[in-house]
């Protein structure tokens, strides 16, 4: 479904992805785990078409998507939840999940998708005509999540999508994305909360310094020494608390 | 007492014009994060459209508006394509840079080429109604300028309406507010600084119009006329179209005020006093996100 091989990409001179290899096929969760400044947000940028690759290829169902502009990759079903969210704060609910239906592929198909966001999300639909800066953080997530729902994605990819909630609220935006899976998306997501996604995965990578360094189904590397060293001992609980 | 009202009422009919210069300023700045300095030149443009289109077909400037607004819109297009379209592709802070030169250019040009089209005199469309005037209580209002600010008041309605509702209005706002969300979105963000930049043109060419009915027009109106929607844009801040339009509003009644007790040559230097003071005391300015 989505394969990617040997990507560079580079700010500048700066190298941000050296030899990327990975591959996400139909109805998979991938997990890409690795610690801040790896490189994960660049890679979801250059899927989703926001920065060029200087080298390699992404091919999406046998296209590539190397050349094509943002808003023509989520015309081709993929579709990104950005780090920090990014929604349209001055907007309300509905509006900014409107716009999140804008590419023609989901067009048709808007009040089917809305229905299922208010389905997935409940709370979204008393708070449809709230401005979207007047909600929690948690719910804000929800609109984001919600939002890339809407262009009816084949892939959904999301950038920390847990980054700064409460844990309650981090479980049920994680269980919301297996039962968005089940319903045939594939997901492919960046989480600090590596003990979480690890669980929730199929399989996941782990990118260091711009390169993978390792593969597996999300069970194995619960076990992998390395794994367990670097992101779920003392190490990562100091990152995930941020100390 | 009652002079003073009759400046003040004059100020605001004024200000409703100040206030439609500036909502065209504040759109193509807001999304495109380019200062179109030759904003006031679209202006001019826009009332010697309707100043031939009166004088070669006899054609009411209020009715021209109906062809000076479509027309130009497709100015606005084309200028995107030939100069603006190219400046987008630039980070932010080259954008306004470069668009300040690109702007100061295209003023000149248009300056250079009004002149040699109708002169350097000053013009106004001379209407049979152009007289014309109610009295309210000891009041004097002519007609002609109290249409103008009602129209000035309905089309940017329209543009509120236009904003909220219309697919690409929203694209344009989601654009404005963050053009990466908004790509994300499937927005092809060039279009909506495109259908923005032309419909900040339709808009100056709107008000051109109004202003060479109530007021007159000559080639060398148009820096006069950025100065005050920039004066505006300041004032009342971005993303807010009513807002833009309260503060043409406000700059008009205060120019009036000041040039009532303060004498003639101070109605142009409340503007600028407004201007610094916003920008030391609420930088956003009074409405805006």
């Amino acid at each position: 479904m989505l394969e990617i091989r040997d990507l560079d990409l580079a700010y500048g001179d700066a190298r941000a992805l050296s030899g990327v290899t990975l591959s996400v096929k139909p109805g998979e969760i991938v997990a890409l785990l690795g610690p801040n400044g790896a490189g994960k947000t660049t890679l979801l940028k250059a899927i989703a078409g926001l920065l060029r690759p200087r080298a390699g290829t992404i091919v999406w169902e046998g296209e590539d998507l190397g050349r094509l502009p943002a808003h023509l990759v989520v015309e081709r079903g993929l579709a990104l939840v950005p780090e920090g969210r990014r929604l349209f704060g001055a907007m309300t609910v509905e509006e900014n999940l409107a716009l999140g239906a804008f590419a023609a592929r989901a067009r048709g198909d808007r009040q089917a998708n809305l229905d299922r966001v208010y389905a997935l999300f409940p709370v979204l639909r008393e708070r449809r005509r709230q401005l979207v800066r007047q909600l929690s953080g948690g719910q804000q997530q929800m609109v984001a999540v919600g939002r890339a729902l809407m262009a009816s994605p084949r892939l959904l990819m999301l950038d920390e999508p847990s980054l700064g909630l409460a844990p309650l609220m981090v479980r049920a935006i994680l269980e919301v994305l297996a039962q968005i899976n089940r319903s045939g998306v594939a997901v492919f997501l960046v989480e600090q909360n590596v003990h979480a996604s690890l669980t929730l995965a199929h399989r996941a990578y782990i990118l260091e310094t711009g390169c993978i360094v390792g593969e597996g189904s999300g069970a194995d590397l619960l076990q992998d020494p390395h794994v367990r060293r670097a992101y779920l001992g003392p190490l990562a609980a100091r990152e995930y608390f941020r100390l | 007492m009652t002079i003073l009202a009759q400046q003040l009422t004059l100020g605001l009919m004024i200000g409703g014009l100040y206030g439609l210069a500036a909502v065209g300023l504040s759109l193509v700045f807001g999304v495109l994060k380019v200062l179109n300095v030759a904003h006031g030149e679209l202006i001019m443009l826009g009332g010697y459209g309707a100043f031939w289109l009166f004088a070669l077909f006899g054609l009411d400037p209020f009715a021209s508006l109906l062809l000076v607004l479509p027309l130009s819109l497709l100015l606005g297009l084309a200028l995107y394509g030939a100069l603006f379209g190219f400046v987008v592709r630039a980070d932010e802070e080259t954008r306004v840079k470069n668009s300040l030169l690109i702007g100061f250019g295209l003023a000149l040009v248009l300056h250079a080429l009004a002149v040699r089209l109708w002169t350097a005199d000053d013009r106004s469309i001379d209407t049979p109604y152009a007289g014309a005037a109610i009295s309210l209580g000891g009041l004097s209002i002519p007609l002609v300028r109290l249409a103008s600010l009602a129209l000035a008041f309905t089309l940017i309605g329209g543009l509120h309406l236009l904003l909220k509702h219309w697919r690409w209005g929203q694209a344009i706002r989601a654009t404005a507010e963050d053009w990466q969300a908004a790509m994300l979105t499937g927005i092809d963000v060039r279009r909506a600084y495109l259908l923005a930049f032309a419909i900040g043109t339709a808009l100056a060419g709107a008000a051109g119009t109004l202003v060479s009915v109530g007021y007159s027009i000559n080639p060398s109106i148009g820096l006069e006329w950025t100065l005050k929607a920039l004066i505006v844009v300041v004032l009342a801040g971005l993303g807010s179209t009513f807002g833009t339009f309260v503060g043409g509003l406000f700059l008009g009644v205060a120019e009036a005020a000041s040039a009532a007790v303060f004498g003639g040559p101070y109605r142009e230097v409340v503007g600028l006093v407004i201007f610094v003071a916003v920008l030391l005391l609420r930088p956003r300015g009074l409405f805006g996100q």
